[in-house]
Order: C-alpha cells, then structure tokens, then sequence
C-alpha cells in the first residue's frame, strides 16, 4: 500500500514539479505540501490525471497554530474510487493570505470552503457565495481559532418583558472547567503559590 | 418622470407583474427531518433555486472536543447521527487505534462489526419508513419502529443505553456479550426477513409509492462524484462503492455480502438499496454471531495496555492496576503526534474523521466529516426543476440527519 503511494507521490512530484513543496507518506497516507496559488492547478491535474483520478472531493478543513508565522493550515482530502486511493493536501497560508477557490473543479467545495472561512476566517478568492454557514445569523468571530474561547462572547435568552429573544455577554456562573493533567513535577509551566521563595532560595 | 424609470405600476400588464414566489420550508416541518430551512424559489409549483440554511443545530462539536480528552470525546460521536451511533464511534476509535498502534482482540472485532450492521439496520429502518411516511405513507414507520425498538433492546443489553451508546473504546468494545444475548440477536434475524418482506410488500409495488420516487431526483455517475456523494447516493447511481469492500477496516474482508447497485440514480433505486442492504446487514450479522461462538473467537474484549482500563479483579489486587484506572480516567491516555483520517462506511455514507494529535491528552484538531454534508449542499442541483411536492421526496432519499450535518 505505502509503496504504492510513494511512486504516486513521486510521480506527482515529476509531473508538477512547480506545485509541489514536499510529501510524505506517513502512516500509511500521502500527504503533499502544496503553495496556496498552486492549489487549484494541482487539484484539476489530480482530478484529471489518468493515475491520479481523485474525482470526489473528501474534505476540506483547517488546523490552527497560533504560534507559527504561517498560521494556518488548510487541508484537502480527496479520493479517487477508480485507483482506491486517497490523498492529503496541505496549504500553509498566513493569516492575512487567501486561498483560490477549487469550486470551479469540485462543486462539492463550496459548502467546505464556506466552513472553513466560517470556521476560521480564512478567504477563498473565487468562491460564489463566501457566506456563513453553521454558525448563528450576525455571528462575530471565527470559533476554530485557538485564541477563540469554548464558551463565546454571547448568549442568547427570550426576555419575557421584551417578548423577543436578547443577545448578552456571556455571564459564567463558576470559572469554565479546564482541568490541567500535566504533573507540576515533569513539564508544567506555571509556578504553584508558594515555591516562588524556594526559587529564589535556591539562586 | 422622463428618466425611464416605471413609477406607474398600474401601466404593466398582468403578465408582466409576475415573479417567482419564495417561500420557507422549515424549520419547523415535518418533512425535513429536524431543523433545515430550505429557502425556495418556485415559478409555480416548480423549484428554481433551493438553499438550505443549515447550522440550527450546530453544538460546536469540533470545539468542545478540543478541551477533552480522548475518551471524554466519545460520546459526542454518538450524538452526531443520532440514529447510527455506533458506527460513528467506530470511527473515532479507529484513528485513536492507527495512531496508538493499538491492537484490537478479535472478539472485539467481531463484535463490532455485528453492531455496526445493528446500526445500520436501525437507520435503514428509520430512513425507508420516514421516507414512506413523507410520500403518503402511514404504516410503514408503524413496523418499522417495533423492529427499531427491539434492536434498541439490543443495544440497552450490550451497553446499557438505547441510543447513546458510548459502547465501542478505543481498544475495543466496554463489555462483553453474554452468550444468552448473541442467541437473541441470531433469533431475532432469522425473524426479521420476514418483517421486511412485509414491508416490502407495502411499499415496493405500490402505486403511489413508485410514482411519487420513480424518476425523482436522478443522479448520475458524473454528478455522484461531482458533488463527493458516498454510501447509498454513489451505490444508487450504480458505482459499486462501500469501504466495507474497497478498504475493508476491522475485519469485514472475511465476511461474505453482497453489494446492491442501482441503475438509474433515482429515489426509488435509492429506496431499493437500503431494502436489500438491510438483508446483506442480517446475513452478516448471524456469520457474527456464528463466529461469537466458535471457541477460538472467545478471550478478551479489550487490548489491556495504555489506552483501556485494567482488568476490574485486577484492581482489587494490584496497586498499578489501580493507579493506571485512576490515571486513565481522570488524565486520560497520550496519543503520539501525527494526523490520521479514518473512515467507515456507515449506514448514510462514508463518515470520516481527520484527527491531528500533538501528544497530549486532548485532540488537536479533530475534523468531523458527515456524509449528510455533501449530500445536502447538493439539494439545489438534485432539486432543480422538480416539482416542490419532490423536495420531500428527495430529501428524505439523501438521508439527511441534523446532527451530523451540524456538528
């Protein structure tokens, strides 16, 4: 299985030496590193390709690090039914970068691209109709993101006296439940009330 | 005014005054089995333009998963498609078991794959009579559910809970199955052909029935793989496609089914499908149950190591034992870096999850991928033109369930 798709990936390395930054096979997967312009160009030749043929469109999602200068990664599955394989790609785009539309090629993209910029705020140039789509009517901010928090910025209520359903800022009755797991002996960062003294002791 | 602009309504003719006429379907509608909007334009009775506004029911799944951890997270699979839970949980187990290289013991496997086709007889019984009951029909839902309860009992006796069932663990499965139980679930399945043939015999030639499925919503090889369809929606437009074949997980490869194939792509092969599918489901399930009972298939029923829970007599005996219970439920096992996707052939299509771990506790990011989706987003292609009265036929065809759709 992997051996076959090192030579896929080989060969779709030789092909579009221009599109691809790098693969792998991991796990028994291929994963191809591709340039956001090169996203749409790569995929019709996926898709047309006789090897290739990756005609349904699987996925499209993203993963956020926060931490990385390229911010995001945007991540395409697709699977070919005639060869029974399947492909990964991964887009490493900045934050403030967009991403062409695969509309044009996959229709079914449409819905995950409107996901992913629901999601995550990330645009895709090209797209018919780039609107919200599982989140709230008038909702603010992306909830993927990592710098965004699990409960939100506001709650929903009917008022009796108004006779209409409110939107307020989230008022949390006790402190959202985090529990942190990581043994204050092996690799956690924060320091425990009281053994500021002992560090300093200890210089 | 000179400037060309009409201002005087009244000089239009009648003809020249009509435009298409919107109209809401749902949220609340019977026919759009939970909380779809569907926004149509309808030049009389026919469908110019339907967009779904989905999101009513989005819980932020992917969100929440992201501060669990790895076990907590599994009962959310269950209430994705509430109708087959287990083999979302499937799923979500077999990329946790890819990235630990955890192997699962063979009577685990066998009896997973005994109430994933559980599963998937449950939904096909909820989707043909449902779809039935959208197009006219009254007593097919009425059979169907009496089946749908016994199975139900099934799932209460292995797990303990009639829907959600959180029964399949990475590993594994929870419990055991008491032999008494395997006999039930073998009898029950020599009853229930007999069952469906009773409904068969209700719905299949049926005037109605066929007029209001026949040639509705015809989807093409083409358009099947256009719009990323899976599971029935690919079969119906006769691609033979299940991974339960093409990349066979747990160890269905040594079973021995069948799989149907429709011919034109349109509802009624649909409904067709998922009749003959539940029979396929019920010829497997008693090779299970056969299986179950082969002496080589007994032992254990999880991969005792990091990721399951120690024996309970082990417990009471040996302080690691405990020390490992207490550690794996209240922290909960690592998962090594890496990103995997798994998918399984569940009951409306292929049910996917790309998960990327860094090592910790807690998932990364986990993508939930429901077949539900795809289908849906192609509601206005496959409706176009259709009468209004279709929509209800056709969405009930594409097995729509909000919870999964949603996430």
């Amino acid at each position: 299985m992997s051996t076959a798709l090192k030579e896929l990936g080989g060969f779709i390395e030789a092909k579009r030496p221009d599109c691809v930054i790098s693969w792998e096979v991991e796990r028994g997967e291929l994963t191809v590193s591709v340039a956001p312009s090169n996203i749409r160009g790569l995929v019709e030749f996926l898709k047309t390709e006789p090897t290739c043929r990756f005609t349904s469109l699987v996925d499209i999602t993203a993963v956020d690090w926060p931490q990385r200068a390229r911010r995001f990664d945007v991540v395409y599955h697709f699977l070919s039914m005639h060869q029974n394989h399947r492909i990964r790609l991964r887009v490493p785009i900045r934050e403030d970068d967009t991403v062409p539309s695969i509309t044009g090629v996959h229709p079914s993209a449409n819905w995950f691209e409107r996901e992913v910029f629901d999601m995550f705020g990330i645009l895709f140039t090209g797209h018919p109709d780039l609107r919200r789509i599982l989140t709230d009517y008038g909702f603010r901010g992306h909830p993927l993101r990592k710098d965004f928090p699990t409960t939100g910025y506001t709650e929903v209520r009917y008022d009796e006296a108004q006779k209409r359903v409110v939107y307020e800022p989230v008022s949390l009755v006790q402190e959202y439940r985090q529990f942190d797991f990581m043994s204050p002996w092996e690799s956690a960062e924060y320091v425990l009330p009281g053994d500021e003294k002992s560090e300093e002791g200890a210089k | 005014m000179m400037d060309g602009s009409n201002q005087f309504g009244d000089v239009e003719t009648g003809e020249q005054k009509i435009r298409n006429f919107n109209i809401n379907f749902g949220p609340q509608h019977p026919a759009a089995h939970g909380v779809l909007r569907l926004v149509l334009e309808l030049d009389g009775e026919i469908v110019e333009r339907c967009d779904p506004h989905i999101g009513l029911l989005h819980r932020g799944t992917e969100k929440l998963m992201e501060s669990r951890t790895y076990l907590q997270n599994l009962p959310y699979f269950d209430r994705l498609d509430y109708v087959g839970t287990m083999n979302q949980e499937h799923a979500w187990c077999l990329v946790i078991e890819k990235l630990t290289d955890t192997p699962v013991p063979r009577r685990a496997q066998l009896i997973r794959v005994l109430y994933c086709e559980i599963g998937r007889i449950l939904n096909h019984l909820l989707n043909v009579t449902t779809q039935a009951m959208d197009v006219g029909a009254l007593t097919p839902p009425l059979w169907g559910f009496e089946e749908r309860e016994k199975l139900m009992i099934f799932y209460e006796r292995a797990s303990g809970a009639r829907l959600h069932a959180a029964y399949f663990r990475p590993g594994g499965v929870h419990q055991d199955l008491p032999p008494e139980l395997i006999d039930d679930i073998d009898e029950w399945s020599r009853a229930f052909p007999k069952v469906l043939d009773d409904i068969d015999e209700l719905l299949t030639e049926n005037r109605i029935f066929k007029q209001r499925n026949a040639d509705v919503g015809v989807v093409t090889q083409e358009e099947a793989q256009e719009w990323g369809f899976s599971g029935v929606m690919v079969r119906g437009s006769g691609m033979a496609w299940d991974l339960r074949r093409a990349q066979p997980y747990e160890c269905y490869d040594e079973f021995d089914f069948k799989i149907p194939v429709g011919k034109n792509g349109d509802c009624y092969d649909r409904y067709l499908i998922r009749m003959e599918e539940m029979r396929q489901s019920i010829h497997i399930m008693q090779q299970a149950c056969e299986k179950l009972r082969q002496p080589e298939n007994q032992g254990d029923i999880l991969a005792r190591g990091k990721v399951t829970p120690p024996k309970r007599g082990a417990m009471k005996t040996s302080m690691e034992a405990l020390i490992h219970h207490f550690k794996l439920y209240t922290e909960g096992f690592h998962v090594p870096e890496g990103e995997v996707y798994c998918a399984v052939e569940a009951p409306k299509g292929e049910f996917g999850v790309y998960l990327v771990a860094d090592g910790t506790n807690k998932p990364y990011r986990a993508k939930l991928r429901a077949p539900g989706y795809l289908h849906l987003q192609a509601m206005d292609h496959v409706t176009k033109k259709h009468q209004l009265a279709d929509v209800a036929a056709i969405l009930g065809s594409m097995d729509i369930v909000f919870g999964e759709v949603d996430r």
